[in-house]
């Protein structure tokens, strides 16, 4: 299938939404409530398009492409109905984007600023939401949200939860557990998908508050050190502080996905109760050592005993919670160097 | 797992026996939710109504420990009403014969009567299998915390060879994991019988290739020693020197009493972590070791995948990483290694030796890991084993199992079985969880009853009694929920306070010296 683009000729398939073709040529169109795998709901509109013989204008991200449509992405009349769009959706936020959490990285705000919209043109009625952050993850503020509704989405058909969906009517439409409950009140999960999907500074991570703005932290892709199934995380990393964790989109096996413990149980590696020093136990209580001294004395006390009662008389489990260079070098050690096989590790406990 | 969690969105059928996914591994659940939505059976078979039980479009709430009873009866309708995958069974198997003969031993009612699930519902099962293809078998610690832990598993693969659902996409015997890398530490070879690459010690050709590759004359003959053995010859000082890497084995083994006897006899036990721990108690050496984030390297996870890890900040203190902590004793040994990275390790070392890991190399896992096997550079890695039927032994090899009852059953004094699990709010003895804010959503261990058992007894919702095996007792608060049934407790292991392991049974399958973590006998009490 053939369509024209700003005058560009691109390729479709059946089945591809115009946003799908577009986004595939390289052709930027914003969106709100656009969720890839998941039906549209050309909720926000903010991915409106002209189409040649269509008296209105369509969005894209819930519109068939069809052979040889004709399409302007970037024409005086679609940014103008972008621009009022946004224009709405500000005339009701709070415009503390010194403060939010979601600054440089917040999807209204860069739109308003592409846009031009400065806020000032309309002034709308205001939410005066409590905000909720009476747990240690996930911060609600629905003052700024704008009901693109990816949070309930994500939380229905990718989690598969279903502890969040939309109450009311009209202006006063909000999201909500069921009777409004707080979030741990209720059968949320925590797993924060929400958080992730949130496009505004609606949902937001708790515990990176004050820790870093979106500019300044670099990204980096790891495996999440929980359960089996090896999640890929993007950590977002300022200095030497983790601010928060995102599930890598598109990452195998977990497609964008994280559950609470690989989401928000990552500052662990923080706590001052960490081990700094090697330690010796001398008359029932521990030492500070340096490390020649206990590397020295566990290998002479290594020596002795496979001197005097052989190599099989000390035994080894590994970890199967740190990385596969580390139990390769503990294997490695028992067999190569002290003389046994007795090392094994908790698979089968 | 012969098959991969990307087959999960796209699966026609689920059977989940023994495994608690939506708290255990939540996002391969979600995956198996969204394959439901999509039309996908699930038959989950579990003593506890668990949240995926929920989900289930038949649940077999089989009596803790009748997993082999419930499969062989389950089997016996598949190969009495002919329900098999006959093509498959005769071109791709072995040993058919002998199995079936077993199987007629469980004629559906027996397996009714041991397993608690009645006999039109087994018949229910079979016939669902046999009409929905490929169905992907999916098990956790359900299956393997059992004396009779290693049978178990061979009869889910009975199972799955009888219905021809191997070799191919959405199918397959597929353990999930419960660590991050419980799978990467089996592939290194920190196991008692194999090198790297689960190539055996008491092969001398292999003993003569790791001892040219690690520069040594010779290496050990014999297999070691399993965990559960090295442990009980502490304390008559056969195992003199005891080395605990990322361990806290004074919460996680069974009968904590017992665990702790032998920690404390032990002569010299060295501890490396990141934190101090119930087990760090009992060291003569503690060496503070570099965490997650603190250092690059590589995880593999249940699907066979290998991913990169890598290093954010700078470990604490003085801790270091611990492959650096191995190096360093070596070489006060006598043992110069090379290799000075992780990186170094892997691509000079592991990849080399481990023939299914040759491809993998760090420059290829920049971003989605690569599923062993993966021989070579170029091959692209793989997603499911077995292909089209072609087993590592030729055919696949149906093995005859017999049901045994768990060690220890309940009686007039401990009327109750205990079994035990996961949470999702906590993880293993907290060491992780307990630092990272998880104790809002979960702050002490439960006994989780049954509604019946809690009205027989007089239990209120939230009261604290005491739960008592033959080996110890903790006092935890009642939940009384309908997952649980009558006749049944179910415990975690994260709260040292509370925790299962003070009542759990120190049996061991005999072959995989794994716990029966899952039964136990349990009496309980008001205070």
């Amino acid at each position: 299938m053939k369509i024209t683009i700003n005058g560009k000729s691109c390729e479709g398939v059946e089945g591809q939404t115009v946003l799908e073709v577009a986004r595939a040529g390289g052709f930027n169109i914003p969106t709100l409530c656009h969720l890839a795998d998941l039906t549209p709901t050309g909720a926000c509109r903010i991915c409106v398009v002209e189409v040649d013989g269509m008296r209105n204008l369509v969005a894209a991200c819930s519109t068939p492409a069809a052979e040889g449509m004709v399409i302007r992405t970037d024409s005086e009349r679609v940014l103008s109905a972008r621009r009022f769009i946004v224009e709405l959706l500000v005339s009701c936020h709070p415009l503390d984007c010194m403060t939010c959490e979601k600054t440089g990285d917040c999807t209204l705000q860069n739109l308003a600023y592409e846009l031009g919209v400065t806020g000032s043109r309309m002034e709308g009625d205001r939410y005066d939401y409590p905000v909720d952050s009476s747990n240690p993850f996930i911060v609600r503020d629905y003052n700024k949200c704008i009901l693109c509704l990816k949070c309930v989405r994500v939380c229905n058909e990718i989690q598969g939860i279903e502890a969040i969906k939309t109450t009311q009517r009209g202006f006063d439409t909000k999201v909500a557990t069921a009777y409004d409950n707080t979030l741990q009140d209720s059968t949320c999960v925590f797993c924060g998908q929400c958080v992730q999907a949130c496009p505004v500074g609606a949902l937001t991570e708790k515990k990176a508050k004050g820790l870093g703005r979106a500019w300044e932290t670099r990204k980096v892709r790891t495996t999440c050190p929980y359960c089996g199934v090896g999640c890929q995380q993007e950590l977002h990393v300022k200095g030497e502080q983790i601010v928060k964790v995102m599930a890598v989109e598109d990452g195998s096996p977990n497609k964008g996905r994280l559950c609470v413990k690989g989401r928000f149980g990552y500052d662990f590696i923080y706590s001052d109760e960490r081990l700094t020093t090697p330690l010796i136990k001398e008359n029932g209580s521990f030492r500070e050592a340096s490390w020649d001294e206990a590397l020295d004395l566990v290998a002479n006390k290594f020596k002795q005993i496979i001197a005097e009662s052989g190599p099989d008389a000390i035994a080894g489990v590994s970890c199967a919670r740190s990385i596969n260079e580390d139990s390769y070098q503990m294997q490695k050690l028992f067999r190569a160097v002290i003389g046994t096989n007795n090392i094994d590790h908790c698979a089968r406990t | 797992m012969t098959n991969s969690f990307g087959e999960f969105a796209d699966a026609k059928m689920f059977l989940c026996i023994g495994t608690n996914m939506t708290e255990a591994h939540p996002v391969a659940a979600t995956f198996l939710k969204n394959a439901l939505r999509k039309g996908a059976k699930l038959v989950v078979v579990d003593p506890r109504r668990q949240p995926l039980a929920k989900l289930a479009d038949i649940h077999c709430q089989i009596n803790v420990g009748s997993d082999i009873a419930f499969l062989n009866g389950l089997m016996n309708v598949i190969i009495t009403e002919n329900l098999y995958d006959k093509e498959f069974v005769a071109n791709r198997c072995d040993n058919f014969e002998a199995f079936k003969t077993k199987i007629m031993e469980y004629p559906v009612e027996r397996a009714a009567e041991i397993s608690g699930v009645k006999p039109e519902t087994i018949r229910e099962v079979a016939r669902l299998l046999s009409t929905v293809k490929p169905a992907m078998l999916c098990y956790t610690l359900g299956i393997t915390e059992h004396t009779t832990g290693k049978d178990n598993v061979m009869s889910t693969a009975n199972l799955q060879l009888l219905l021809g659902n191997m070799g191919m996409p959405s199918a397959g015997v597929n353990p999930l994991r419960g660590q991050n890398n419980v799978q990467g530490a089996c592939d290194m070879g920190a196991l008692p019988n194999v090198f790297p690459g689960y190539q055996k010690v008491i092969d001398p050709a292999m003993r003569e290739k790791f001892a040219r590759a690690w520069n040594v004359e010779k290496l050990p003959e014999n297999n070691g020693m399993m965990m559960p053995h090295m442990m009980e010859a502490l304390p008559d000082r056969k195992i003199r020197a005891f080395y605990i890497f990322g361990e806290n084995l004074a919460n996680t083994e069974p009968d904590i009493h017992k665990v702790e006897r032998e920690l404390a006899s032990a002569e010299f036990l060295v501890c490396q972590d990141i934190f101090p721990t119930e087990t760090t108690r009992f060291a003569h050496v503690v060496f503070p070791a570099a965490s997650w984030s603190e250092d690059d390297g590589t995880f593999s996870s249940s699907e066979r995948r290998v991913n990169r890890v890598r290093k954010v900040k700078t470990p604490p203190g003085e801790a270091k990483p611990n492959w650096w902590i191995f190096k360093e004793i070596a070489k006060r040994m006598g043992h110069t290694w090379e290799s000075n990275s992780s990186q170094e390790i892997w691509d000079n070392e592991v990849s080399v030796l481990a023939p299914a890991l040759g491809g993998i190399k760090y420059s290829r896992i920049e971003e989605d890991g690569l599923q062993w096997p993966c021989p070579t550079l170029e091959h692209p890695g793989t997603a499911f084993l077995h292909r089209d039927g072609m087993f590592t032994h030729g055919k696949g090899v149906f093995n005859p199992v017999d049901w045994k009852a768990p060690a220890e059953i309940p009686d007039r004094e401990y009327p109750f079985v205990l079994s035990t699990g996961r949470r999702l709010y906590q993880y293993h003895t907290r060491t992780q969880t307990g630092r990272s804010g998880m104790n809002f959503l979960m702050s002490e261990e439960t006994a989780d009853i049954s509604p019946a058992d809690a009205q027989k007894l007089g239990i209120q919702q939230d009261e604290r009694i005491k739960v008592r095996s033959r080996r110890g007792e903790v006092e935890v608060r009642a939940r009384v929920t309908e997952q649980v049934p009558p006749g049944m407790v179910w415990m975690s292991f994260h709260f040292r306070e509370g925790s299962a392991n003070w009542l759990t049974n120190a049996v061991y399958d005999p072959a995989t010296m794994t716990a029966e973590y899952k039964a136990c006998a349990v009496n309980l009490e008001r205070l």
